[in-house]
């Protein structure tokens, strides 16, 4: 039940966005402030987003094989690899340290 | 079904992701949804330069709100005219929305056939995403602060607020990092208009006195 509720109320608030921004006149969100700090949410989400899923077990830090997973991707990512393939060695890459026994 | 569900309704990849992930975490359902809708905000700016390039009907503008996402906005943006930008944002628009719906489905499937996820390394795919999605925003240094103390901050918190709240809190560092940026050429401006008139430099402790 709550998972429907979290559905709900993320469809509601995607959709009322996206909206907003065909609906709004241009001059309510263009200013240079609303943008920069729209261009920067997502770059403060993603990031704490990628740290926690990397290292959190529950509310502990931990070092474990998701580390290598992540440094295997963001080295694809340094080479330019395509989306799939950077996802791709992220999860080898941790499969293979946990057969190992990392 | 819920995964069906979220594809069909939000249709915005990064906004369900982290709500899967928050909610994994065991976050309160309405902190997930929030850093997920954070997370769609910047589809409110797609919004404001497709709704001059694709100048539609307003009837129509409820039903096209859906589709606009970082790939049409990509496409519907690169073409040259009104007519190619329509017949872009449509075709790209329906075929992801097609795709996309159609790849969870099968994951939501092949998800119970899979069994222990984490065996597979499963696991990492979530951050990798995220990660994926991260790297071409980190363009200059203003990002790359943002990125770092929202870092600090979303691990930081993590062992003393309850799960999906540190997220929320990291997506300070952007105001935070804009605030500070502000700030400094603020000063670096009332600097140089100082050095043309020295008299008045009232920030500069009188030593001498």
């Amino acid at each position: 039940m709550n998972t429907w509720i979290a559905i709900g109320a993320t469809a509601l608030g995607c959709y009322a966005v996206k909206l907003a921004g065909l609906l709004v006149p241009a001059g309510a969100l263009e200013k240079p402030l609303v943008r920069r700090l729209a261009a920067l949410l997502p770059v403060a989400l993603l990031a704490a987003l990628t740290a926690q899923q990397t290292f959190a077990d529950g509310h502990a830090l931990v070092l474990d094989a998701r580390v290598a997973g992540l440094a295997a991707a963001a080295l694809a990512l340094v080479l330019r690899a395509p989306f799939l393939l950077v996802v791709a060695a992220a999860v080898v890459v941790t499969a293979g340290v946990r057969a190992m026994g990392g | 079904m819920q995964t069906c569900a979220l594809s069909l309704l939000v249709f915005t990849g990064a906004s369900q992701f982290a709500l899967v992930g928050a909610l994994a975490a065991g976050g309160n359902p309405l902190t997930a949804a929030a850093g997920a809708f954070f997370l769609g905000v910047r589809n409110a700016f797609y919004g404001l330069r497709l709704s001059q390039l694709l100048a539609l009907p307003r009837a129509v503008r409820p039903f096209a709100a859906q589709w606009v996402i970082d790939e049409t906005t990509a496409v519907a943006l690169a073409q040259p005219t009104r007519r190619s930008t329509r017949i872009g944002f449509a075709v790209t628009g329906l075929s992801l929305y097609v795709l996309w719906n159609l790849t969870t489905f099968l994951g939501a499937l092949g998800a119970d056939a899979i069994g222990d996820t984490d065996a597979w390394g499963l696991d990492a795919a979530g951050p990798a995403v995220f990660l994926a999605l991260l790297a071409p925003m980190l363009k200059t240094g203003t990002e790359r602060a943002v990125a770092g103390l929202a870092v600090l901050l979303g691990l930081g918190l993590l062992p003393v607020l309850p799960a999906g709240v540190p997220v929320l809190v990291a997506a300070l560092a952007a105001p935070a990092v804009l605030f500070l940026e502000g700030r400094r050429r603020g000063t670096a401006r009332n600097d140089a208009h100082n050095s043309d008139v020295p008299a008045h430099h009232n920030d500069v402790p009188e030593e001498d006195s």
